[in-house]
């Protein structure tokens, strides 16, 4: 039973189920790209807690690539370069 | 045991992709509320900025199971599925989750009604001190001073103080939280969550687009706010204040960093007198003093 409805006592309700993208590609919203450069990363987890869209993954079992950031959805907000504690993130300008 | 990063949970509650702005501060409190109770969580939600965020039909930007409720009736539905869950026998942890407007202006009768009947719900209201979604009018939480688009000189009221408003409804669970501090606000939703009867949790959630500034500040500004001392984290079980960890170094009044350096980073203080300053300076100083009393 997938769709955008629920059959409850021969009733249609409408319902809807949690989807990557409701709201479309959202990374092409984005002005300024943040860049992750693992040399500085000091692997604290702190962009992947404050990311407000979860676009941010910690690859627990690569150590040289600790965090990957899916750019199709990523909004170019900067909190992940401004909790960075080490400037592993740096925003630079979408072309 | 202390929380830590390590322990939170992957799970995406919050999905990618989803139709907040860039740096939305409620997209991390659902993700905070995702990794704290994950599948045990039904949130009503209210007309607000959160309801944007969901989307619209085929798809939902989160992954709660959500009830979309007229204004002022989210804690009276979040009470109804509480009883409902319990006659089923199913664990699950109702959560009311609804913006200034909808706990303190519109919804605030239910909310009241529900405290008083001790409904056994969590009530988190997102404060981002306007109404963000149609457009940054003014609410009553709205701080003394500051701009929106029906205060263009600035708000002439104070805020209203609604935690200790709530405290005083006698319920067992007061708190207030920060989206600065996530592990505090897990926690404090973990102990919400094991205790019987209405809870209330007050998120303080800075929006870049209503409070004019630059999204990538969003945590800051939430720091700056507990560090001046404007925003103070507590919890009170049955009545009894404690002042949470990171606000602890604050009760003394010399650590407290001055409260220009949070107002000068927010262009909706832009315009503010030395006199309102003043006043909010004085403010401050009251909210602790009438807290520490409670302790």
């Amino acid at each position: 039973m997938k769709g955008w409805y629920a059959v409850v006592d021969e009733i249609i309700l409408p319902l809807s189920r949690p989807t990557v993208g409701v709201a479309g590609r959202t990374g092409t919203w984005r002005v300024n790209r943040p860049v992750f450069n693992s040399e500085k990363c000091i692997k604290c987890r702190l962009c992947w807690l404050y990311c407000p869209d979860n676009v941010i993954d910690v690859n627990e079992a690569n150590p040289s690539n600790f965090i990957t950031i899916d750019y199709n959805y990523c909004k170019g907000c900067g909190v992940c370069v401004d909790v960075c504690p080490t400037k592993a993130l740096t925003l630079v300008p979408e072309r | 045991m202390v929380l830590t990063i390590k322990d939170l949970p992957k799970d995406k509650y919050v999905m990618p992709g989803n139709a907040a702005c860039p740096g939305c501060p409620e997209n991390l409190g659902l993700k905070f509320v995702g990794m704290a109770l994950g599948e045990k969580a039904i949130l009503t939600i209210p007309a607000g900025c959160t309801s944007v965020i969901q989307g619209l039909l085929p798809g939902s930007g989160l992954k709660f199971p959500i009830i979309n409720v007229p204004f002022a009736s989210s804690d009276a539905v979040a009470a109804g599925v509480s009883v409902a869950k319990k006659l089923i026998g199913e664990d699950a942890v109702v959560i009311a989750w609804a913006g200034d407007g909808g706990t303190a202006d519109i919804g605030f009768a239910t909310l009241s009604g529900a405290a008083e009947r001790n409904d056994n719900i969590i009530h988190i209201c997102v404060d981002n001190e306007a109404y963000m979604n149609t457009g940054i009018q003014r609410s009553s939480q709205t701080p003394l001073g500051a701009w929106t688009t029906t205060t263009w000189k600035g708000k002439k009221e104070r805020k209203k103080d609604l935690p200790m408003i709530m405290l005083m409804h006698k319920i067992p669970y007061v708190a207030t939280a920060s989206v600065a501090y996530p592990l505090d606000f897990i926690e404090k939703l973990r102990k919400a969550a094991s205790i019987k009867g209405f809870k209330y949790i007050h998120l303080h959630a800075p929006c870049p687009v209503g409070w004019r500034f630059d999204p990538m500040k969003t945590v800051s500004v939430a720091k700056l706010a507990v560090e001046t001392g404007m925003w103070i984290l507590f919890e009170a079980i049955n009545g009894k204040v404690v002042i949470s960890p990171p606000s602890k170094p604050y009760v003394d009044k010399t650590k407290r960093k001055p409260i220009k350096e949070y107002l000068s980073i927010q262009g909706r203080f832009r315009n503010i007198t030395e006199e309102i300053l003043k006043d909010l300076e004085r403010q401050v100083d009251e909210n602790w003093e009438t807290l520490l009393k409670f302790t």
